[in-house]
């Protein structure tokens, strides 16, 4: 078996605040291969967004990785100096936030911006980072891209600063994009623009691509695996089409049971009952205990995860379909 | 249906805003350089109604107008032409009495529950305000009926001490429904209220919605760009795009069979659990500035069945099946 691209295992990042630990990432693995498309699906505090953090090195003090492995390409990066992340961030993975503008210095012009990005990792001239620059913009999508290149961020609207952003991710190809909520911003037509760009790139350039979201519908029509989070701990792993379709974990069918267009019209919707712990003082055993209406005295230790005979893995004692 | 009289008709309705020009433009202007006023259409000669207990969804991408006439139908804000009828009653003409009732009876419900309540009011203070000031409880009688507000919309009622910034964001649109609820209303305008909601509270909400819709028979106006909420809790939807409404039908036949383009483009483009693994094909280009709109039909710089006469002449509202109105040059075959 060839190495995957990224192998993450039992990846613990936490958070020593005041107020007391906070376990935003707690004990998740997860391997991610060449070309693939995963998603990674959990409503907000579940700690989606901190694993991908957590993948580029950007966990800021109080936050701090306590524990696991982070493996790319082989390659040990958890415990690296930051001079090596330097290198690494930008260059073989690029992240894409929910927010272009964080990614965007408002201040500086498109081009200053992207032929900066080139030139940190590579000894080019500016001429040829600039023709660089204009073909991953048209590669995004964005018209006229050599005068569009002149201008500052303010000047484009949401879905093309999008667009300028993921074109900046793509500028040293790097083998693995974290997206992070990119499209949840944006209106469905300009998202579905977003989303036919990142699908073409990857079908064509065989990069990897990590779509961190809490709206199942986008995964299931991107995707090829998708991970479910909650509390810090992916809880479901597998295949889309089997995830959506028999789901094993009771919140997983409870989160695809509350997706409006999945329901009948005008009828109630499924509603997962109680609210997310707080990461602070989780409860004993299974995180999702309290409001599981499975729970059962076995679930007061936490469930390992268990491999299917069919490869798909799951963190719970009663794993399986419910009428 | 078609004999009783809508609980809120809009006919006409159109509001422009514009930016005046300061002195130095206008010191320009007279010099002879050409600088007019920026106007932007944000409604554009709208047509819409409401039957008394009906649910109906106004959808469209950000910029289209939809909030701007959520706020005309609920007197935030005034309309620049066009009338707006209450009950059969033109707004404009009413008396002080009627307009009370207009206001009281017509309530709004906001996006963002952190910016919508009052961050130094205690709960009490949001939603018993209203209901005090117009008489409909008493200083004595408030504590009982603000228990029964707030269990009607699932809140605890002893958290009526608390401030908003210590509840969740779930909780806090409940007390943003209960704040509107509190004064007895016969229609609700839902401005986004799910949008900033995680999908299993977004399912929750829903269901808040759905029930005391149910029991006190509200009609309502749910303005949202999430089609797929919009498909379950609407009777009816109408389609707005850059400041007009393009398409307004019955929620089966308009997701069953799109008339007009946008239409048709908009729910291809809508993501679903059951669309696995496809091709994203969308629609080209974006929605254009209001402050300059194409010529004729606004859409036709995106459609893909654009006809010479689209570029030169906006397509007039018709009826296109029983109850079905459309603003587009094709013909229905």
């Amino acid at each position: 078996m060839t190495t995957p691209l990224l192998d993450i295992q039992n990846l613990k990042t936490y958070f020593y605040t005041r107020a007391g630990v906070v376990k935003a990432v707690n004990g998740i693995s997860l391997t991610i291969n060449k070309g693939e498309v995963i998603g990674i699906v959990g409503e907000s505090g579940s700690g989606k967004s901190v694993t991908g953090f957590s993948i580029m090195g950007l966990v800021d003090p109080p936050g701090k990785i306590a524990g696991g492995s982070i493996k790319f390409k082989g390659r040990e990066l958890v415990g690296q100096p930051e001079s090596q992340w330097r290198s690494f961030r930008g260059n073989e993975v690029a992240m894409i936030f929910q927010d272009p503008m964080m990614t965007l210095n408002p201040v500086l012009r498109i081009d200053t911006q992207m032929i900066e990005a080139i030139r940190t990792h590579e000894k080019v001239s500016r001429s040829e980072a600039r023709r660089r620059c204009v073909e991953a913009l048209a590669m995004v999508g964005i018209p006229s891209p050599e005068e569009r290149i002149k201008a500052y961020p303010h000047q484009f609207s949401g879905g093309m600063r999008q667009r300028v952003a993921i074109a900046t991710g793509l500028l040293n190809n790097p083998d693995l994009i974290i997206a992070d909520e990119p499209t949840t911003a944006l209106d469905v037509t300009i998202q579905a623009q977003i989303l036919s760009e990142m699908q073409k790139l990857c079908r064509k350039t065989d990069m990897a691509l990590m779509w961190i979201t809490h709206d199942l519908t986008v995964i299931a029509g991107l995707a090829h695996r998708v991970a479910v989070m909650y509390a810090g701990t992916i809880i479901e792993e597998g295949p889309v089409q089997e995830v959506l379709d028999a789901p094993l974990h009771p919140y997983t069918e409870g989160l695809i049971g509350s997706v409006p267009s999945r329901n009948k019209r005008g009828e109630p919707l499924y509603q997962i009952p109680g609210m997310t712990p707080s990461l602070i003082n989780l409860p004993e055993g299974c995180p999702f205990r309290m409001r599981c209406q499975r729970s059962s005295d076995a679930c007061l230790e936490v469930p390992p995860v268990t491999v299917m005979d069919d490869g798909r893995k799951v963190c719970c004692f009663h794993p399986g379909k419910q009428s | 249906m078609s004999d009783q009289t809508p609980f809120i008709r809009c006919e006409n309705v159109s509001r422009v805003f514009e930016k005046k020009l300061d002195f130095a433009s206008k010191a320009a202007r007279a010099l002879g350089a050409k600088i007019t006023e920026e106007r932007v259409q944000a409604v554009d000669d709208v047509n819409l109604f409401v039957m008394p207990g009906e649910v109906v969804g106004l959808v469209g991408e950000s910029g289209c107008g939809k909030s701007t006439l959520g706020r005309m139908i609920c007197d935030i804000l005034p309309q620049s032409s066009g009338k707006i009828f209450y009950k059969g009653q033109d707004v404009a003409f009413m008396n002080d009495a009627e307009k009370l009732d207009y206001a009281i009876n017509v309530q709004m419900i906001f996006q963002d529950p952190f910016a919508s309540l009052n961050p130094r009011k205690r709960v009490k203070n949001i939603i018993g305000e209203a209901p005090l000031y117009h008489g409909l409880t008493t200083n004595g009688e408030l504590d009982g009926y603000l228990t029964d507000v707030m269990e009607q919309c699932g809140l605890d009622p002893s958290y009526k001490n608390r401030y908003p910034h210590q509840f969740s964001g779930g909780q806090r649109q409940r007390i943003g429904i209960a704040r509107a609820m509190a004064v007895k209303p016969e229609c609700l305008v839902c401005d986004e209220s799910v949008a900033a909601l995680d999908v299993s509270i977004q399912a929750q909400i829903l269901n808040l919605f759905m029930d005391i819709r149910e029991k006190h028979n509200l009609t309502c106006l749910f303005i949202s760009h999430d089609l797929g909420v919009v498909e379950h809790i609407s009777d009816r939807i109408s389609v707005m795009y850059l400041g007009r409404i393009v398409e307004t039908a019955p929620v089966d036949e308009l997701f069953d069979s799109p008339f007009h383009p946008y239409t048709q483009a908009l729910l291809n483009e809508v993501p679903r659990l059951d669309k696995r693994d496809v091709d994203f094909s969308p629609l080209k280009g974006e929605i254009p500035s209001p402050l300059d709109p194409p010529s004729g039909c606004h859409f036709h710089p995106r459609c893909a069945h654009a006809m010479d006469i689209c570029k030169q002449v906006a397509p007039e509202r018709r009826e296109i099946a029983p109850g079905r109105f459309a603003c587009c040059h094709l013909d229905s075959n």
